[in-house]
């Protein structure tokens, strides 16, 4: 079955992350001086071919473990679109 | 007999003929070898050069370190050969675990490409035995993501073992304890983020560059 999800890698907590620190100093200028604690990471969309969404799920989590997600200062979620496994 | 250098060529890495000029202008003997080889010629010194590999796509370092030459790179440094990696090619020997961290972005976002002075923190290894313990040295640095990473218990074991070679003498992005150079802890992979190989001719400003390859070819010869 094909199934369709997207991975998410961001920063760990207490890794320093300038692209937030830099959007959250600019949208005070465009009006909104209400954000706080801005991160930005990164959303990977796949599909895979797998028997079951497990399988799928763990295929997905040896990749983000290999290459789409650096652990030393990156965590990653995967979330698996169960409607399209059919 | 000169030291054989071996210069690894990735897509996208583009300061390869800067080294190549460095170290043949040193007494090395430079050899180009290309990304998708599996087998390194003979060399004695292994060249990770800086530019962009593979566009430095995902992350910098993390598609290169998978490029069929690194197998051949890390048997290299197991062995006991010399690997450096400059600039882009610290990030990928981070990437591929032969150097402990991460190079994240700059401090501030700020893409950094001026002189710094850099103080040689640790002397007696195959990279610096040309410098002075303490001594300063002026390289160029060019790079947007430089600022370097690890956990506690690393950078405390890193610096008890004498692995932190170079810091920056005013740290320009933000990198952890100041930390500009690393070696591994068998002192055989030495990744830094400063360029050498364009401090190495009076006519580029400095020839501080020169202590750290000349240091690395005369060890070359040593062991070989």
């Amino acid at each position: 079955m094909n199934y369709r999800a997207e991975v998410r890698v961001k920063l760990k907590p207490g890794i320093a992350d300038p692209q937030g620190q830099t959007i959250e100093r600019a949208l005070p200028a465009v009006g909104f001086s209400d954000a706080r604690n801005v991160r930005v990471g990164k959303l990977i969309e796949l599909e895979v071919d797998a028997s079951s969404s497990l399988e799928a799920r763990r295929r997905i989590e040896e990749m983000c473990e290999r290459l789409l997600a650096n652990p030393v200062i990156e965590s990653y979620s995967v979330a698996i679109d169960e409607s399209v496994g059919a | 007999m000169n030291a054989r250098v071996g210069i690894i060529t990735f897509p996208g890495t583009n300061c390869e003929q800067d080294c190549e000029r460095a170290f043949a202008a040193l007494g090395g003997a430079p050899v180009r070898v290309w990304h998708g080889d599996t087998t390194l010629p003979d060399v004695d010194v292994v060249v990770l050069p800086g530019g962009f590999a593979h566009g430095d796509y995902l992350r910098t370092g993390a598609l290169a370190r998978f490029s069929p030459i690194m197998d051949a790179v890390r048997a290299h440094a197991d062995a006991g050969g010399t690997v450096i990696g400059i600039c882009n090619g610290f990030q990928v020997l981070c990437e591929a675990g032969m150097l402990p961290g991460a190079l994240r972005k700059n401090a501030g976002l700020k893409f950094r490409c001026k002189w710094v002075e850099l103080k040689v923190e640790n002397a007696s290894t195959r990279f610096t035995s040309r410098a002075g313990a303490g001594q300063i040295l002026r390289i160029p640095i060019n790079h947007f993501e430089g600022n370097y990473y690890c956990d506690e218990d690393t950078l405390e074991t890193m610096r008890a073992d004498g692995r932190v070679i170079l810091r920056y003498v005013q740290n320009p992005n933000g990198s952890l304890d100041d930390i500009a150079g690393i070696c591994n802890s068998s002192g055989t992979v030495f990744g830094l983020m400063p360029h050498p190989e364009r401090a190495c001719e009076a006519l580029l400003g400095s020839i501080d560059g020169a202590v750290i390859f000349e240091s690395i070819l005369d060890n070359a010869r040593v062991s070989a």
